[in-house]
């Protein structure tokens, strides 16, 4: 186990030279010039010579790649060339945003997604099932912004239950930051909240036909105990795996319903900075996500062993 | 407490609680500024925040004209080669550093020098700044120039304190330290900018709010559910579609103001080899029919809900600088098509590059629907505003939809567009008359004379159509009925003077 995790550790290392070669490469085949469209509305020469002077545009790929890199290790991301705030200081201030609202959502999503996959495997052929299965069917078909929207007419702009926007720190006043962050947290959780469903649904059909869980019934173990109990640790394994690769898409941030809410997260802050061309932020937010993902992954596999003690 | 003092003491919580929510003004942009320093300052949107935040040297009023501001009077010389100007007594930065002519002096060279400054172009023909007195300062030109009174009412004309200057060096934007109604407090990227009232301001007596936070919310549709839902006071560019509604709704009220920019076609006549592949940059005759093959009402009605003025020049027909001598034509595809039989070309097919954003895909859509009448065949190319501004700059578009958000003076609709080699002659249009008439115009004082000059740039070039005007959009705003003293200044940005919540 341990031997298992000090591997898993040293092979992060490399991914993460990786990732951020592969991010610092990729953002350099994106059309346009990032000193124009910086430039802003005159595009002035003098200014657009300057920028490219300053995001060292005109000099070799590789040695840009070092400058930056360079820079990380000694724990300076740069800074934003449009508003000059740093990239650390960015990714401090939208980090816990988007961690609450990744987390929230996942809650939202687990507590519907498992119990809904399982009732409807149980109940496979009942109206329970049929129910589940539409509920699915409606989360993975309904847009996140559209649902959105319509979220804010009625709680807000209706019943005025709500406030449609207005981002406030939990640490400031938590009943406000709940009250902001129940609706972006729902709208994404539905969406996991499906998949997880289905995923689950079919794993349970699959562990519940399997021999031993039959034996379990013929011991006469009650039904709640073979299915709670005997099915469903086994059954969990591809949804953990499934769990965690969703996590770690919260985390790189959800554009959409980011820009619906206007929570100030990861979504927009790297939207925003991939159209006006603000490298430094794309590979600060980048690199901070992808870390982010590689950890989660990581965790993701201690949690089998957790789950099913047959991989200890 | 004795039990008499808790119903005093409900009022008084009471009083406190609609004081401050009386006093903070909520505002929705539809972008999130750059970076807060006047000299760097890039985008349109940054500067409804400096009109809180930073004061400048000269105003424009609802009627464009220039009013003072922080220079309380100004006169040319005789040679309209220097202007001197005498500062309003008594005004202080954030910090309490005085504003006198030696501040002014360093803030309009530090426009002149500063690495990356956006307002060297602005100020190109000011030489030298002379202190006369530490009330009164001497702005020497290398050459007369009358759009300068405009720049100074905007950007260029923004004072920053030098000490706070001095200390941040390039790192200026990040806490921003001017002379306006409101300081800078905080900044949070995309999510607020939040502004508190300057005690020490001038004019402090006509400001109502003791705090501003601006929240960028991009999408149209969500920062009027903002605004209705009582998140927001007021909201800047509501989708023309929404109006109708809105004005139905008591709660709210609307400003409408025809803008100093415009939405139009830049043609691809000489940028690049291009031009000369396509019957549309190679003929003007071709241009000529485009332009006649288009109903400009039709599209406003279609594109904006009729929430703009048709328009053929760079300045609305509405403006003093407006060429009566070029007419807006009307819509005649007989003619469109004998001039595309003259030119040999019955069916000319050409690209239309468009940014992503709704009303420029929807121009494209019903231009493509108009001229189609004419036998134009259009194909339509949609694409990412960075990447369609390196493709125009290179010169590898046939037609681009672009709309410029326009400057006060005319000089900044004009000069840079169709000036040979300009940064923003995305057309590639180059005659040295016509670049002589720009120069000269600048030099002139007087409207009418003015007037004259633009005239004879106008026929020249709109016989040329490097750019296809087509119309000037109305700033729509939205805001809470009890909010008053919104003044509708052409330029779209919310000054807050006089600004209150009743």
């Amino acid at each position: 186990m341990t031997e298992y995790l000090l591997k898993r550790l040293a092979q992060i290392v490399p991914t993460l030279v990786f990732v951020s070669m592969l991010i610092f490469g990729l953002q350099q085949l994106l059309p346009g010039d990032p000193a124009k469209i910086l430039a802003g509305e005159e595009q002035d020469p003098t200014v657009i010579a300057h920028l490219r002077e300053k995001l060292h545009l005109d000099e070799p790929l590789p040695l840009r790649y070092a400058y930056w890199v360079g820079g990380v290790l000694r724990g300076d991301l740069g800074e934003s060339v449009r508003t000059q705030q740093p990239v650390l200081e960015l990714v401090v201030q939208k980090l816990p945003v988007t961690i609450q609202l990744a987390l929230m959502a996942f809650a939202i999503a687990l507590a519907i997604g498992i119990p809904a996959g399982i009732v409807s495997a149980v109940g496979r052929g009942t109206w329970w099932d049929s129910l589940a299965n539409g509920f699915a069917l409606w989360g993975i078909s309904t847009p996140n912004f559209w649902l959105g929207i319509l979220m804010i007419l009625l709680f807000s702009v209706q019943l005025g239950w709500l406030p449609a926007s207005g981002y406030v720190s939990p640490f400031e006043d938590l009943r406000a930051n709940l009250s902001a962050m129940i609706m972006p947290a729902f709208v994404l959780g539905n969406a996991i909240a499906a998949v997880l469903m289905r995923h689950m649904r079919s794993a349970m059909l699959q562990v519940l036909s399997s021999d031993y869980v039959r034996t379990a019934r013929a011991k006469g173990l009650r039904e709640r105990v073979v299915v709670l109990k005997h099915a469903l640790r086994n059954a969990l394994t591809p949804v953990i795996t499934l769990g965690a690769l969703e996590l770690g898409t919260l985390l790189s941030g959800a554009v959409l319903t980011e820009q619906v809410f206007t929570i100030p997260g990861f979504g927009k802050l790297i939207v925003d900075s991939v159209f006006n061309r603000d490298y430094a932020v794309v590979q600060g937010v980048v690199l901070v996500t992808a870390t982010a993902y590689i950890v989660l992954n990581l965790l993701a596999d201690l949690a089998y062993f957790a789950a099913n003690p047959r991989l200890r | 407490m004795n039990f008499r003092s808790k119903p005093l003491l409900a009022a008084l919580l009471l009083a406190a609680a609609s004081a401050t929510h009386a006093q903070a003004l909520r505002v929705g942009l539809a972008e999130d500024p750059d970076v807060l320093d006047p000299t760097l300052a890039r985008t349109f949107v940054g500067r409804i925040v400096f009109a809180a935040l930073c004061d400048k040297l000269l105003e424009i009023d609802e009627k464009l004209a220039i009013q003072p501001q922080l220079a309380t009077s100004w006169e040319w010389s005789a040679d309209n080669k220097a202007l001197t100007m005498k500062l309003r007594p008594g005004v202080t930065f954030h910090d309490g550093e005085k504003l006198d002519a030696a501040a002014v002096k360093f803030n309009l060279e530090r426009h002149k020098t500063m690495a990356g400054s956006n307002r060297r172009g602005e100020l190109a023909p000011l030489a030298s700044v002379d202190v006369v007195d530490p009330m009164t300062v001497k702005l020497n030109l290398s050459a007369p120039f009358s759009p300068l009174l405009a720049a100074l009412a905007d950007r260029a004309g923004m004072m920053v304190s030098p000490k706070a200057a001095q200390a941040a060096g390039a790192n200026f934007g990040a806490k921003p330290v001017c002379s306006g109604p409101f300081k800078f407090v905080e900044r949070v990227a995309q999510d607020r900018i939040v502004f508190e009232r300057y005690d020490g301001y001038w004019n402090k007596a006509n400001i109502h709010f003791d705090k501003i936070t601006y929240t960028p919310i991009v999408d149209a549709t969500v920062r009027l559910a903002n605004l209705k839902s009582g998140q927001f006071d007021f909201i800047e560019r509501v989708a023309s579609s929404d109006i109708e509604k809105l004005q139905a709704d008591k709660r709210f009220k609307i400003a409408r103001i025809t803008e100093i920019g415009y939405q139009g076609i830049t043609v691809n006549i000489g940028k690049s080899e291009q031009a000369q592949k396509n019957p549309l940059g190679r003929d003007p005759r071709v241009r000529e029919a485009l332009e006649l093959a288009i109903d400009r009402q039709g599209l406003a009605q279609v594109v904006m809900d009729n929430e703009a003025t048709v328009g053929n020049q760079w300045v609305a027909p509405s403006n003093a600088f407006y060429a009566k001598n070029m007419p807006i034509p009307k819509r005649d595809i007989a003619k469109a098509k004998a001039l595309l039989k003259e030119a040999g070309v019955p069916n000319p097919s050409f690209t239309l590059m468009t940014p992503t954003t709704s009303d420029a895909q929807r121009i494209a859509l019903v231009v493509q629907a108009m001229t189609r009448e004419a036998g134009f065949d259009v194909k339509i190319q949609a694409t990412e505003f960075a990447t369609s501004l390196n493709l125009a700059d290179k010169g590898e578009f046939d037609a681009y939809v672009l709309a410029w958000s326009g400057r006060a003076d005319p000089d900044g609709n004009a000069f840079s567009f169709h000036g040979c080699k300009q940064p923003l002659n995305y057309a590639g249009y180059c005659s040295t008359e016509t670049d002589a008439l720009l120069n000269e115009s600048r030099t002139l004082r007087d409207v009418a004379e003015r007037r004259k000059v633009y005239e004879q740039i106008a026929a020249r070039v709109l016989k040329e159509r490097p750019v296809i005007y087509l119309y000037h959009r109305n700033w729509l705003w939205a805001y809470n009925a009890k909010l008053s003293g919104v003044s509708n200044v052409p330029d779209g940005l919310l000054r807050v003077t006089g600004l209150k919540m009743q």
